[in-house]
């Protein structure tokens, strides 16, 4: 089916990405809420929040086991895979990585191994320290990876220099601050924090719905209910902060986002739903709000937002400008000192990324024909129903999470929650929702960013390793079977441990008390 | 601030850090894997061998990933170079890394003699094969690798995944399999009692001659019959980097120049052997943790020398000389440098003290009554 080096390296990338970010999300969240219970427990010296904390680390352990697993591929792959990708761009890319394992990723593993094997050697104010820490560690990971990724996205304070052929860095407080690395941030850790709480609201309802460890079951779903609640507040505010970035920065993904083919006078109107068309470049038919986009997307009533057409158009201009960076560029790598082309580069060098978007058609892009510049102009919109229905997706679930968690909270509150079992139910049933729109809002960003590796500078097509298809075919092979067996594994783990319940840490102070 | 010449050379020493860190930290708790179906005679025993680095494997592997991240951000063209043209060895490494977190976390979890059974090997593998394919690797790469970069500096590799497995190359995958066996040998008997204690001695014995001994044989191959490359053009080293502006040759012997030109150097191999020789009779002695620090010592002499016997170079290219990656021409902008050296500065001495005080918390001889106390908990 495939036969190219970039759609298969694509290909491994998203489904090696996908995986890590199952397991991501509920460390991001579940250490928070490890955090609480044991503060909880250090607070009443009430001994079922110890045992919360160890049950329900214990649980999180097994997640962090496949989300360690998993996360060293993907800084492998920038190497195996992204060669041309890793040397264009490591003097910003690579530093963020390089921080986050200096700063966060020490600090989270070496803390995780004394929250485990700890509780007996450290004094209880150690031990929530060290709790604490991790949980610090984890979230700055977190940061300095979205740094890395909001780069991606908008790729600021850095700039193209022809003698080493690469980005480099000239502003790092820019690539720090990036709006867009900020509002990921905010948006993608809370979105975690919500997978940990909805993680201990279903496994404690399943408790409630069986009558099992009431007492234990009860004060989880207490903490779930409350953290979860503030955080989907959180993910959907920020969630639209980031909508606001995105339209800043890349004008093509919220574009294809809203399938919004033409420019509308402002402020312009959101298509609840539609039916996008590929080929016709037009919806079938659309059902739309009034105003509603102009306000999310520009937070005015009087600024346009430019419609897939109109951002094709400009691009058009922009691959015309980059033809003669790319062509400037060329001369000055076999000439160094022509000083007429160094001036043209410089004149042009904003456009150099669309003009080397033409190298998927010709080799000789200063003389690339129209048909191609048209081509490569529509290249730069990404396709519109994968990232329209993915968006609504997460959305749609996003918004069905506020429901539960505010029922959820209110229940709480009020304490007659373990006598709802409809409630109870649901909240059992929506346990998969926030993987699912955490996997979906991956898409939007990343599938959404195409046909870029860095946006408006790297296409996808160049970013690749020189490699044959045989060994994609043979690594994609190999990642697939091993992510399988141990998602089997993880899976048999966590449904036998959480089945257990308390009972597995062998206190014998809960049901179904075992040897193991 | 600094010049980039010396924020160069600064970097080159710094990625020796990290990798000398790597092979401590990290190399220890590989070296317990390969040891641990072979010490371990019975589930309890295995339960104390895995116990010994349990709580602090994951922290330790931060070693292996801060490096690679490194190398990333100060070395792109290396990653770059490296990682795709190694694309099998380092899958194979990858591949063998994951068995790591899901054995250990796994592995006692589940009280079925097969399942754990199964763990204990996928630990050993784990261990066993990353510092193998890392010696097999540094093997390659002193005899030159076949890549060249087109003129947009995208590079290709030119040779297959089995021309890495030479005899040369295979010999510094034994040095450094035994020498990282060795390590957490002596590791292991630090932190164990009794008849562990004595089967790890035994262990580090063997391994001691074998790394030893290997080592030495692969110095005089170097010497004899591995040419050594050396720059040909003009040297600048504070030009911006571009690893096609220059000349490089094949020489015979030049690997051993820099002894010549800074004799210094010459303590890098010499403090391998001593150090090694010293952590065997400590370890005989009864002073394991002195012994753990020798033979730290031992693989910073090791990983020195194959460092300093390359220097500049950091990936000679076998194919295409020119395009091969020195410490000049492979690196980062300044301002990158800079910045990462202050990122450095800052976390390592962190990493290192809160690393000690794990190590302080967890300390003592883990033994079965240990084991047993801690059913539920311990790995």
């Amino acid at each position: 089916m495939l036969d190219n080096v970039v759609d298969l390296s694509r290909l491994q990338f998203a489904v090696t990405a996908l995986y890590h970010f199952l397991f991501v999300p509920l460390t991001i969240g579940m250490v928070w809420m490890l955090v609480i219970m044991e503060s909880v427990w250090l607070m009443t010296g009430k001994q079922v929040y110890q045992d919360m904390t160890r049950f329900w680390g214990k649980l999180f352990g097994i997640n962090f086991a496949l989300g360690v697993t998993t996360g060293i591929t993907m800084e492998f792959q920038f190497g195996t895979n992204w060669a041309y990708y890793s040397h264009y761009v490591g003097d910003i890319f690579g530093t963020p990585l390089a921080i986050e394992g200096l700063m966060a990723f020490f600090l989270e593993s070496t803390m995780i191994g004394l929250f485990f094997f700890g509780w007996e050697r450290l004094s209880r104010k150690q031990h929530l320290l060290v709790t604490i820490l991790m949980a610090i560690g984890t979230n700055l990971s977190a940061l300095w990876i979205l740094i890395a990724n909001g780069w991606m996205q908008n790729p600021v304070g850095a700039e193209f220099s022809y003698q080493t052929m690469r980005m480099e860095m000239t502003d790092f407080a820019a690539l720090l601050l990036n709006p867009d690395a900020q509002a990921k941030f905010v948006h993608t850790v809370s979105a975690g924090y919500v997978t940990g709480a909805m993680f201990v609201l279903s496994i404690s309802s399943w408790y409630l719905l069986r009558g099992r460890n009431v007492e234990f079951a009860r004060k989880s779903f207490r903490i779930a209910a409350a953290f979860g609640f503030a955080s989907i507040c959180s993910v959907i505010v920020l969630g639209d902060e980031s909508g606001y970035t995105v339209g800043e920065a890349q004008q093509t993904k919220l574009a294809a986002i809203e399938a919004m083919w033409h420019t509308e006078p402002a402020p312009a109107s959101f298509n609840l739903l539609a039916w996008p068309n590929e080929t016709r470049m037009e919806n079938d038919w659309q059902l739309s709000i009034p105003w509603v986009m102009g306000l999310i997307g520009t937070r005015s009533l009087s600024k346009e937002i430019p419609g897939i057409h109109e951002i094709m158009a400009q691009n058009r201009l922009r691959i015309q400008s980059g033809m003669l960076a790319v062509q400037a560029l060329e001369t000055v790598r076999r000439e160094r000192g022509n000083s007429a082309a160094l001036a043209v580069l410089e004149q042009h060098k904003k456009d150099l990324g669309f003009g080397l978007l033409l190298k998927k058609y010709t080799a000789d892009v200063a003389h690339a024909t129209p048909q191609m510049i048209a081509a490569a102009a529509r290249d730069t919109i990404p396709r519109v129903a994968p990232m329209f229905w993915s968006f609504r997706l997460m959305v749609g679930m996003g918004m069905a999470m506020l429901l539960l968690f505010g029922w959820a909270f209110w229940a709480s509150l009020k304490g007659n929650f373990q006598h709802r079992p409809r409630l109870l139910k649901l909240a059992l049933w929506c346990l998969p929702l926030p993987w699912l729109s955490c996997e979906l809002g991956w898409v939007v960003a990343e599938y959404g960013r195409q046909p870029w590796t860095i946006y408006g500078v790297l296409p996808t097509r160049l970013s690749v390793s020189t490699l044959s298809v045989e060994s994609l075919y043979g690594s994609l092979a190999g990642f697939v079977g091993f992510y399988t067996v141990l998602l089997v594994v993880e899976m048999m783990l966590m449904v036998r441990f959480a089945r257990q319940g308390p009972g597995s840490l062998g206190t014998g102070r809960y049901d179904h008390e075992t040897a193991h | 601030m600094l010049d980039y010449a010396s924020l160069k050379v600064i970097w080159w020493l710094l990625v020796g850090v990290l990798l000398v860190g790597f092979a401590i930290m990290d190399g220890h708790d590989m070296g317990v894997g390969t040891l641990l179906p072979f010490v371990g005679r019975d589930d309890t025993e295995r339960r104390v061998v895995i116990n010994t680095v349990g709580p602090h494997w994951d922290g330790n592997q931060v070693w292996f990933i801060t490096g690679g991240g490194a190398i990333f951000a100060a070395w792109p063209l290396v990653y770059a170079t490296a990682f795709s043209g190694f694309y099998w060895a380092m899958l194979l490494v990858l591949w063998a890394l994951f068995f790591r977190p899901v054995g250990f976390d796994y592995r006692s979890k589940i009280d079925n003699p097969t399942w754990r059974s199964v763990w204990d090997w996928g630990l050993f593998v784990g261990g066993t094969i990353p510092p193998l394919i890392f010696g097999v690797a540094f093997g390659n790469l002193l005899q030159g690798v076949p890549f060249h970069f087109d003129n947009n500096l995208l590079s290709t590799y030119d040779g297959s995944f089995w021309g890495l497995l030479n005899p040369f190359a295979l010999l510094c995958g034994v040095v450094s399999s035994a020498m990282i066996t060795f390590h957490g040998g002596v590791y292991l008997a630090h932190r164990t009692e009794g008849e562990i204690q004595q089967r790890a001695q035994r262990w580090v014995r063997v391994m001691g001659l074998l790394w030893l001994g290997g080592f030495t044989l692969a110095g005089i191959w170097l010497a004899l019959g591995i040419d050594g490359y050396v720059i040909t053009s003009a040297v600048q080293p504070d030009a911006l980097p571009d690893p096609l502006a220059k000349t490089v040759s094949r020489v015979a012997g030049a690997w051993l120049g820099n002894y010549q030109r800074w004799p210094l150097t010459m303590l890098l191999p010499l403090s391998a052997y001593l150090a090694g020789i010293a952590a065997m009779l400590l370890l005989r002695g009864g002073r394991s943790f002195a012994a753990f620090w020798a033979s730290a010592l031992a693989l910073a002499g090791v990983i020195g020398t194959a460092g300093i016997s390359m220097f500049p170079f950091v990936m000679p290219s076998s194919s295409h000389p020119a395009s091969s990656l020195t410490v000049w021409d492979s690196v980062s902008s300044q301002l990158t440098l800079e910045l990462m050296l202050v990122a450095t500065l800052i976390f390592m001495p962190l990493i290192i003290l809160y690393t000690r005080w794990a190590y302080k918390v967890m300390g003592g001889k883990v033994t079965a009554a240990y084991v047993r106390e801690n059913n539920h908990s311990a790995y």
